[in-house]
């Protein structure tokens, strides 16, 4: 049985058809991405699936129950979890508080022992710390974790935004364009930590427009075009799809075909 | 930067024990145990404005509960007026619940005119249930009776020293609670919804509940700022819920800088002090008040306190 | 009978005044999307202006006309000054601004005027009119008459005039309005004049009625941010409604059930339109861009 399934889910903003009647579905470790030219409705999609968007049609089912339009903390307790393309970092915190409000359900208990400063609240604290330390470990930033996030580069913190997400310990993982704005060595950073994190079982949805990456790393990929689905399939059956060229027509359709070969 | 909660604590501490050797009369014990009680509701919007990022206009209606059910719960309910100031912030919590829930949903401007409205009702009924509350004229407070306990222990204070130290232990505690929040899972979220909201629903923090907590917090603080504000002048007036004192906590605050406890305490010294040192203060309070609004928040967003270290450290380097 | 049509002529001359200054709130907001808690003062100055230039010597209409001039500028002015320096600011920061702008306003009007309560004479004597059994001032069809004239007014300039249409959108996309050659800039301005001219307006009409003094701008906010909300925060015919309904609750509440409290009424409405129809009676729904 597929851990997500969008079915037929579309929205519109006024008279625009945002995204309408798209569907797919994914299995635990698979990488799963959404393709398009800007403008197709790809983070509209994730925000809906998110629950940041009330879908106006269409349904999505988290581990088989049906989650549709539920508010995004409610997601999160059964695990699902995001990024954003134009990030939403906590600024004025530091890099390893952001990461540990990212372990919010792990560490949340009681408001008077957090008040009274109780042995119990200073525990949770110190675990979450503990762990939020080893999530920096994991994406490169643990020298930076006192620093105030808002000091850092761009790329790093697209990768700060991963390991909050990560804290939840999610199921499926939403990725807005994680390499954006990240040089190459960086994107390769990214590119083999989705394939671990694949590779440990976590459904990772993606939205990139690095379509060598896109080629390389994804088991499956959906085309959007104008708010519609208009192909999918494994990267290299994607590819040939002459709608596909079609809507990526200019220099990315060379870039397509070139990173397939 | 930021001073550790242990250091914050050591220097409110070191300052209320060692200011009164600076006192040039007995007075001053009376203007600082003001000072505190300021402070105690301005520590409150810390955690509303400051961690949270939510605001509220009619903080002076819980500070309102807090004078009042000391008056009332005493006299009605036979309770000891300690007990009183208990229900009272009891009180306040419910209260904040049942306002906050609606009007929490919705985003800053929302709240700021619902919370002004509410402070509004409350003044309204303090100065229309004459036959409860005394009406305009205000009501008499029964004394704490603390002090006659300590002087069986051999501990002689008068009025204003008692009012003093018990004000600035009490603003220490609230200062320790805040702080530890700060530090805690639920401050950690509080603080990640002030600057994002979306990302902190992602990662599983119900917003609403957790503005509500923030927002039920902060008015137990002011309604204990209350209660001890009565319980030291033994008589209340209407005045306390008015629109003016819920102004004056929210400029206190953000003057000093929002987001520390010591910086918002910096702000209340100063606009508690001002006015006794500076009649023209007193003359144009409102004009002053004002000034002090729009400048800080278009100069200063961040408060005087974090903006002077800021310059001296600049200096530093 | 007589009783109810007479609760509902001093309803509708009361939520006209509401109407006006919820459609300050609504111009304001549309152009900038912030809420200027200092719209009650413009009222404020409107009546308090015309009241001593009026005693000052000057003939009325001409003592009304620099009220509402002056607090146009003033409007600019306070935009100039502080909303456009801390564009970008966050929502508190911008409530305590101009919070902050309506306390010091008050603040300065009880220095340069005083503490008492005033009005001027009304601009077509004091005769009741009998309708329905129930009486009415003639000032309070000036009132009522001002706010639809207003109201009429603004829907005009909005989708007639090239202005209008520049601050419709404005609200709508700022960038876009901006990449398209409108001075957005400039619409700020004129939008925080406007609001302030009809905030005025709305002071001078309702002044022989009620009376004036340098406090009656923060109620009047409140209840004016009431009204724009009932209708739908942004929507000038919301504002105009919701003004008239708020008025009419008000008038029924003081005449049926308690006249201390009817001030209450605003604030019940408040929780009321935020609990049931969060997006007013003529809301559309709005959302967040991530």
């Amino acid at each position: 049985m597929s851990l997500l399934a969008v079915e037929g889910l579309g929205i519109s903003f006024g008279e625009l058809h945002a995204v309408r009647n798209v569907g797919f579905s994914m299995k635990p470790g698979e990488i799963v991405s959404v393709i398009g030219p800007n403008g197709a409705g790809k983070t509209t999609l994730f925000n809906m699936i998110s629950g940041i968007y009330l879908p106006k049609s269409g349904t999505v089912h988290l581990g088989g129950e049906d989650v549709t339009g539920m508010s995004p903390h409610l997601l999160a307790r059964r695990g699902l979890s995001r990024t954003f393309q134009n990030l939403q970092i906590f600024q004025a915190m530091t890099v390893l508080e952001n990461v540990m409000v990212g372990y919010h359900l792990h560490e949340r208990g009681p408001v008077i022992a957090d008040l009274l400063g109780l042995s119990s609240s200073r525990r949770r604290s110190h675990e979450a710390e503990e762990k939020a330390r080893m999530l920096l470990e994991r994406v490169g930033l643990v020298r930076a974790a006192e620093k105030e996030a808002g000091s850092l580069s761009y790329g790093a913190l697209k990768r700060l935004e991963i390991a909050r997400a990560l804290a939840l310990k999610p199921k499926v993982l939403l990725l807005d364009e994680p390499a954006a704005g990240c040089n190459a060595v960086e994107t390769e950073e990214i590119d083999h930590l989705i394939a671990e994190l694949a590779a440990d079982g976590i459904a990772i949805l993606l939205v990139e427009h690095d379509m060598k990456m896109v080629m390389r790393i994804s088991n499956h990929i959906v085309v959007l075009d104008f708010g519609e689905k208009i192909a999918e399939g494994d990267p290299a059956t994607v590819s040939r799809n002459p709608r596909v060229i079609q809507a990526y027509l200019g220099t990315q359709a060379a870039e397509v075909t070139y990173a397939v070969g | 930067m930021r001073l550790s909660k242990q250091a914050t604590l050591l220097v409110l501490a070191a300052l209320i024990v060692v200011a009164p050797i600076f006192f040039p009369s007995g007075y001053y014990f009376r203007v600082g145990s003001l000072l505190f009680v300021n402070s105690l509701a301005v520590v409150g919007v810390v955690i509303l404005t400051g961690y949270a990022g939510q605001i509220s206009l009619g903080h002076a209606g819980f500070a309102a509960i807090g004078a009042y059910a000391c008056a009332l719960a005493p006299v009605h309910l036979h309770v000891h007026p300690s007990i009183a100031a208990i229900i009272g912030a009891v009180l306040s919590a419910v209260v904040a619940y049942l306002v906050g829930r609606p009007i929490l949903r919705l985003k800053g401007y929302y709240l700021a005119v619902a919370s002004l409205g509410f402070g509004i009702l409350v003044s309204m009924v303090l100065a229309n249930e004459i036959a409860i509350t005394g009406g305009p004229d205000g009501i008499k407070v029964p004394e704490l009776g603390l002090r006659a306990v300590l002087a069986d222990w051999g501990l002689e204070l008068t009025n204003a020293q008692f009012w003093y130290a018990f004000s600035g232990l009490v603003l220490l505690v609230g200062s320790w609670l805040a702080l530890n929040l700060y530090n805690s899972p639920t401050g950690r979220a509080l603080r990640g919804l002030h600057e994002s909201e979306i990302a902190a629903r992602t990662v599983g923090v119900d917003v609403a509940q957790a503005k509500l907590v923030a927002f039920m917090i902060s008015a137990v603080y002011a309604s204990v700022s209350g209660s001890l504000l009565a319980l030291q002048n033994r008589l209340i007036t209407p005045d306390i819920a008015g629109y003016m004192h819920s102004i004056e906590i929210v400029t206190m605050a953000v003057l000093g800088g929002v987001g520390s406890v010591l910086g918002a305490i910096f702000g209340a010294s100063i606009l508690t002090l001002l006015p006794q040192l500076l009649t023209v203060f007193q003359e144009y309070e409102q004009v002053m008040l004002g000034l002090v609004m729009m400048l800080a928040m278009i100069f200063m967003p961040r408060g005087l306190l974090p903006s002077i270290v800021g310059l001296v450290r600049g200096r530093g380097e | 009978m007589p009783e109810l049509m007479q609760f509902l002529l001093s309803g509708a001359t009361v939520g006209a005044v509401y109407a006006l200054v919820a459609l300050g709130f609504t111009i304001v907001y549309n152009a900038s999307n912030v809420v200027n808690f200092a719209q009650g003062e413009f009222v404020m100055l409107g009546g308090m202006i015309t009241v001593f230039a009026f005693q000052a010597g000057l003939p009325l209409p001409l003592a009304v006309l620099i009220a509402i001039l002056a607090a146009a500028v003033i409007g600019v002015g306070f935009n100039k000054l502080t909303i456009e320096v801390a564009r970008g600011a966050p929502v508190v920061s911008l409530i305590i601004i101009t919070v902050g702008a309506s306390i010091f306003i008050q603040g300065v009007a009880q220095v340069v005027f005083d503490k008492q309560l005033h009005r001027f004479p009304s601009f077509s004597g004091d005769d009741p009119i009998r309708i329905l059994g129930a009486t009415i001032l003639p000032q309070s069809l000036w009132v009522i008459v001002g706010a639809i004239v207003v109201f009429i007014g603004l829907w005009a300039f909005f989708t007639r005039t090239l202005v209008g249409r520049a601050v419709l959108a404005t609200s709508n996309n700022r960038i876009a309005a901006q990449l398209v050659g409108i001075n957005t800039t400039f619409i700020m301005a004129f939008s925080f004049g406007l609001s302030a001219a009809i905030g005025a307006l709305a002071g001078v009409l309702i002044t022989p009625i009620t009376l004036t003094s340098y406090q009656v701008g923060i109620s009047l906010a409140l209840k004016g941010f009431a009204a724009a909300m009932l209708g739908g925060m942004g929507n000038p015919m919301g504002a105009l409604v919701g003004g008239i309904l708020l008025g009419l609750l008000e008038s029924l509440t003081a005449g049926y059930i308690s006249s201390q409290y009817k001030d209450a009424v605003a604030f019940i409405v408040i929780l009321t339109v935020l609990f049931a129809f969060p997006q007013g009676l003529f809301g559309r729904s709005s959302m967040e861009r991530v």
